[in-house]
C-alpha cells in the first residue's frame, strides 16, 4: 500500500532578529566577523505549541480529515499535559482522536515520521516545533530558529511517496539539555563532524540506499540538518553532487530543532519533479533516513506554503526586545503585571471547546452567530433561551469594529492592543490583538485568528491559552 | 400603576469630603468627613437615620466587604446597613436604595454613603481587578482608559471626522473642567490647561492622552433622604427633590451584537428616555440648568452629550468646541471639575454629582455658582462602553 505526505503547512514566527544586532550588541565582549542572514523568533505569546497549531491548520486546510495528531518536539510547553491535545482541540478536531507527544531528541519528528509511514493510520497530522531557549550571547542565540512544520502522513502521497527507513541508535552526546535546565550545552562542532556525521550518517544513507536499491545516482535532494560545512563534506563522503543538498534556511529562518527537518523537507519538495528521490535525514544520538519519491503535486514549483511562510516575516533589529520575548532578560513591567492569573480549572473545562477551539453559538431561534455561546440569544430582538449549535470562529475572517493601542495596561509586548471585531456573517467579540505594531490597526481593518498564550500564571507555574486576533497581511 | 419617583423624597443634607490623594486618611477617615458635613446640613441627630446604604467599589483596596463599614466608622445605633456596588454607578445605586427606602414609607429618614480609598494601590491609574473565572479566560486585560478608547476610533469612523478632529473637539472638555475645578476647593486637580497641553501629552490609549483621563482619587460623599414633609418640619423652606432615578444596565449586545458600532452607549439612552420621563421633562435641552456627566475619559462626556439627547447625532464635537458646555454656555457641564478635575473616587462620585447638583440648586456654590438653575441631571457609566451600567439621576429645586 502507498504510504506518504499529502500535506504540509508550515509557521515562522513574524519577526526575524537580523544577526548582526547580536554582534552589534555584543561588540564589546568579542570581535566577530560580518553576521549573516536572519533567524526568527517568537512573539512573547508563542510557543513551540501555539507555532505547532498554526502550522496544524495550514496543512489541514487542504486535508481536514485525520485520525490522530503527534506533536513532536523538545521545547513542549507542558511536561505533564498533553500537548498534543490541546494542539488538537485548537485545531477543532473531533474528541475521538488519538494523541500523543513525541520528543527526547532532535529525531523526534523524523522518528515519528518514520514510524506513522510504517503504520496503518489512514491519515495523521504531525506536526513538530521548537522554541529553544538560548543563553544570551551563545552560538545558538545566533544560529537557532522558532518554527513549525505539520505534514498529513497517510495512505494519500500527493507530495510525497514513502520509499523506506533505516534508523541507528547511538548515545554520542553533541548536545544536551538536562531536566530542569533551560538551555542546550553544546560541543565542538569539528568533533561532531567527523565523529558522528562522518561516521554514522554516512552509514545510514547507504543502508537506506541499498535497502531500497537505488545508488546516489538517484538521489535528487538530500536533507541534512546541519552547518553548510558539515553536509557539504557529508555529501563528498556519500559521493553525491552538492547539487542535491537541500536549503537549510540558514539566512532566513535559523535551525528550528524537531522541525528543521521537515522545514528542509519542505524546501526539497518545492524544487524538484514528480518522481524524483528526495533523502530525508534526522540527526540526533542516531540518525534517521527516510527516503521518499516526490508525488505528483510536485512540479518543480514551489507546493508547500513554505514561501509564503518565509514571506511573512519582518526584519528586526531589536536585540532587547527578542531577549525579552525569548525569557532571557526580565523587564520591569510594574505592578500591574502582578495581578493573579489563577485559573480555575474547573471553570476552563466547562468552556474547554469554547476557549481552545474558539467555539460560538449560532441560535437556534433566529440564527445569530454570538461569542461566547450563552443560554439565553444575545440579539436584541430575539433574546430567546433557546439553544445554541456550535461554530467554530477560529477560522472565519474579521473586521474591526473600534480598538485601541493600550499603553498603560500590562503586556510584555507594549502596546497591548485590543478591540471590539466583527465576523462575517455574525458574531461579534472583544478580543486582543498580538503581531500588530502601533498604528496598524484601523477600523474595518480586516482580520484573523491565532491561537497565543493569553496569560501566565507565573505563581503555579501554569499559563492559559486563548486566541487572539491578527491582521490579515496578504 | 407605579408612579415613579418623581418629588416623593427630598435631600436635606449632603456631605462630600475633599477628593485627592489623602494619603492621610483611610476610608472611614472620608466618610466621617462627609458625613459631618451631610449631617450639619440637615440639622438633624445621628440617629434620626434609620438605615443606610454604603457603596464602594473596590473593596479589596480600601473597606473590605459588607455594610459593617459604614456602620463602624459612624458608630450607627445597629440599624440596617446594606452594602452596594455596580460598578462606577455606585453612588446613585447606594442613592437609589437610601431614596427607596423612604419613598416605600419602611423608614423616615435613610442616609446613601458612597466612599472609595484608591491611592493605597501603589501605583497610578486604577487597581487591577479579577473579572471572574471565565472572563478572564478570554476577555483583553483592558485597563479603563482603553477600553473607553474604543469609542473614539468608532465615533470617528462613524461621523466621518479625523482622530485630530475628535482629539481637539475632547480636549476641549478637558481645559473647560480644569477651569471650572480652580473654583472648587473640594477639587483634586485645580489647574488650567491648555489645548496644547492635552494634544501633546503622552498617549495612555490611542486616542486618550494623559489629559484626557480622570484623576484617581479617594474622597467621600453622602446624602440624608427623607420625605418632603419630613424635610419641611426640620425647617427646610427650599429644598431638592428627586425628580428621577434610573438605571439601564448592558444585556450583552454592545458587545455581542452587530446592531453596536462601538460609538455611543445604548444604556445611557435607555436610562435617559426613562429619567427624562419619570421627571416630566418634555425638553430636557432647555429645562436642565446643569448636567454632571461621567467624564471618566473626555471621548465619553463627548459620545454621552449626544446619548442624553443635548446633542444632534455628530454634533457633539461642535457643540463642545462652540461652547455650549462650558460653564457659561447653554447646559453648563461639569461646574465642579467633574470625575475630571474634582476626581473619581469610584463609590463616591454618583453621589458626588448630586453634591455639586444640590449646591448649585440651592445657591451655594460660591465663585463657581452658575446663577440660579432649578434642575439639574447626574449620569454615570460603570463599567466600561461595550458592557456598563448607565444611572441617571435628575434633582428639582423645590421652593415653598
Amino acid at each position: 500500500m502507498t504510504r506518504g505526505l499529502s500535506s504540509l503547512g508550515i509557521y515562522l514566527p513574524r519577526r526575524r532578529l537580523a544577526r548582526q544586532a547580536i554582534a552589534d550588541a555584543l561588540a564589546w565582549r568579542m570581535q566577530s566577523a560580518a553576521a549573516r542572514g536572519e533567524r526568527a523568533y517568537g512573539n512573547w505569546d508563542e510557543d513551540a505549541l501555539t507555532m505547532a497549531v498554526e502550522a496544524g491548520r495550514v496543512a489541514l486546510r487542504s486535508q481536514a480529515d485525520v485520525t490522530g495528531v503527534t506533536f513532536a518536539s523538545t521545547t513542549h510547553p507542558f511536561l505533564d499535559r498533553s500537548n498534543a491535545g490541546l494542539v488538537a482541540e485548537a485545531l477543532g478536531l473531533p474528541a475521538a482522536l488519538s494523541t500523543q507527544d513525541v520528543g527526547g531528541s532532535q529525531r523526534a519528528a523524523t522518528s515519528a515520521l518514520r514510524a506513522l509511514l510504517e503504520g496503518h493510520a489512514p491519515a495523521t497530522l504531525l506536526v513538530a516545533a521548537d522554541r529553544r531557549a538560548t543563553k544570551p550571547g551563545s552560538v545558538q542565540e545566533s544560529s537557532y530558529g522558532d518554527g513549525a512544520v505539520a505534514a498529513v502522513v497517510g495512505d494519500t502521497a500527493t507530495l510525497a511517496e514513502y520509499l523506506g527507513g533505516y534508523s541507528e541508535n547511538i548515545d554520542l552526546v553533541d548536545h544536551y539539555r538536562s531536566a530542569g535546565h533551560e538551555y542546550d550545552y553544546a560541543l565542538e562542532e569539528r568533533w561532531v563532524r567527523t565523529e558522528a556525521w562522518g561516521v554514522f550518517v554516512r552509514r545510514a544513507v547507504q543502508g537506506l540506499l541499498t535497502q531500497i536499491g537505488l545508488a546516489p545516482d538517484d538521489v535528487a535532494r538530500v536533507v541534512l540538518p546541519a552547518p553548510k560545512a558539515v553536509a557539504d563534506s557529508v555529501l563528498r563522503t556519500l559521493g553525491l553532487s552538492h547539487a542535491t543538498l537541500a536549503d537549510a534556511f540558514y539566512d532566513r529562518v535559523g535551525d528550528t530543532g524537531v522541525a528543521h527537518p521537515m522545514l528542509m523537507l519542505a524546501g526539497a519538495l518545492d524544487a524538484v519533479a514528480t518522481g524524483d528521490v528526495v533523502l530525508l535525514i534526522g540527526f540526533g544520538q542516531g540518525v534517521d533516513a527516510l527516503a521518499f519519491r516526490a508525488g505528483a503535486a510536485c512540479s518543480g514549483q514551489p507546493v508547500t506554503p513554505l514561501s509564503a511562510a518565509l514571506g511573512s516575516g519582518v526584519t528586526d533589529r531589536a536585540y532587547v526586545r527578542f531577549l525579552s520575548h525569548a525569557g532571557a532578560l526580565e523587564l520591569d513591567w510594574g505592578m500591574r503585571s502582578e495581578r493573579d492569573a489563577r485559573t480555575a480549572h474547573s471553570a476552563h473545562y466547562r468552556k474547554h471547546t469554547v476557549l481552545n477551539g474558539f467555539t460560538g453559538g449560532r441560535c437556534t431561534a433566529c440564527g445569530t452567530v454570538q461569542f461566547p455561546p450563552a443560554p439565553a440569544c444575545v440579539n436584541p430582538d430575539c433574546r430567546a433561551f433557546a439553544p445554541q449549535t456550535a461554530i467554530r470562529l477560529a477560522d472565519i475572517p474579521a473586521t474591526v469594529k473600534t480598538y485601541t493601542e493600550d499603553w498603560l495596561a500590562y503586556s510584555p509586548a507594549p502596546p497591548l492592543v485590543y478591540g471590539n471585531v466583527a465576523f462575517e456573517g455574525g458574531g461579534n467579540a472583544f478580543i486582543e490583538f498580538t503581531d500588530v505594531d502601533p498604528g496598524e490597526v484601523s477600523v474595518g481593518a480586516h482580520l484573523t485568528f491565532a491561537f497565543r498564550i493569553k496569560d501566565v500564571d507565573r505563581a503555579r507555574g501554569f499559563h492559559r491559552y486563548f486566541w487572539k486576533a491578527t491582521l490579515r497581511r496578504s | 400603576m407605579a408612579t415613579g419617583i418623581r418629588d416623593k423624597v427630598a435631600i436635606v443634607g449632603m456631605g462630600c469630603s475633599r477628593f485627592g490623594e489623602r494619603w492621610d486618611q483611610g476610608p472611614d477617615d472620608l466618610m466621617v468627613e462627609a458625613f459631618g458635613e451631610a449631617l450639619k446640613d440637615a440639622g438633624i441627630e445621628r440617629d434620626r437615620i434609620e438605615a443606610a446604604w454604603l457603596g464602594v467599589f473596590y473593596q479589596e483596596q480600601s473597606t473590605s466587604k459588607s455594610g459593617l463599614p459604614l456602620s463602624m466608622a459612624l458608630r450607627l445605633p445597629n440599624v440596617p446597613v446594606t452594602r452596594v456596588e455596580n460598578l462606577c454607578a455606585t453612588g446613585t445605586e447606594a442613592l437609589r436604595g437610601a431614596v427607596y427606602a423612604v419613598a416605600s414609607g419602611a423608614v423616615d429618614i435613610a442616609l446613601a454613603m458612597g466612599v472609595e480609598k484608591l491611592k493605597d494601590t501603589g501605583f497610578g491609574g486604577l487597581p487591577e481587578r479579577p473579572k471572574g473565572t471565565f472572563e478572564d479566560l478570554w476577555q483583553p486585560g483592558f485597563t479603563p482608559p482603553g477600553a473607553f478608547a474604543q469609542l473614539g476610533a468608532a465615533y470617528a469612523a462613524r461621523h466621518g471626522l479625523s482622530i485630530d478632529e475628535l482629539r481637539r473637539a475632547m480636549a476641549h472638555v478637558s481645559v473647560k473642567s480644569h477651569a471650572n475645578a480652580v473654583d472648587n476647593p473640594k477639587a483634586h486637580l485645580r489647574n488650567r490647561i491648555t489645548v496644547d497641553q492635552v494634544l501633546n501629552a503622552p498617549m495612555v490609549a490611542f486616542p486618550l492622552g494623559v489629559f484626557d483621563c480622570c484623576g484617581v482619587s479617594d474622597g467621600a460623599a453622602c446624602a440624608i433622604v427623607t420625605t418632603p414633609e419630613i424635610a419641611a418640619s426640620l425647617g427646610k423652606r427650599d429644598h431638592v427633590t428627586v425628580k428621577a432615578l434610573q438605571l439601564a444596565p448592558s444585556n450583552g449586545a454592545e458587545m455581542g451584537h452587530a446592531s453596536w458600532d462601538g460609538s455611543y452607549t445604548p444604556t445611557t439612552r435607555l436610562a435617559a428616555q426613562r429619567a427624562y420621563r419619570e421627571a416630566g421633562l418634555s425638553d430636557p435641552a432647555r429645562q436642565l440648568g446643569l448636567i454632571e456627566v461621567h467624564d471618566c475619559f473626555s471621548v465619553t462626556e463627548l459620545v454621552v452629550m449626544e446619548d442624553l439627547g443635548l446633542s444632534a447625532p455628530g454634533r457633539a464635537p461642535a457643540d463642545i468646541l462652540d461652547g455650549r458646555y462650558d460653564r457659561d454656555g447653554a447646559i453648563p457641564c461639569q461646574t465642579d471639575g467633574g470625575l475630571k478635575c474634582f476626581g473619581h473616587p469610584v463609590g463616591a462620585s454618583g453621589l458626588r454629582m448630586a453634591y455639586e447638583i444640590y449646591t448649585q440648586l440651592l445657591g451655594r456654590a460660591g465663585t463657581r455658582q452658575i446663577g440660579a438653575p432649578s434642575i439639574g441631571l447626574s449620569h454615570n457609566l460603570g463599567g466600561i462602553p461595550n458592557r456598563n451600567v448607565a444611572s441617571i439621576a435628575i434633582f428639582g429645586l423645590n421652593q415653598v
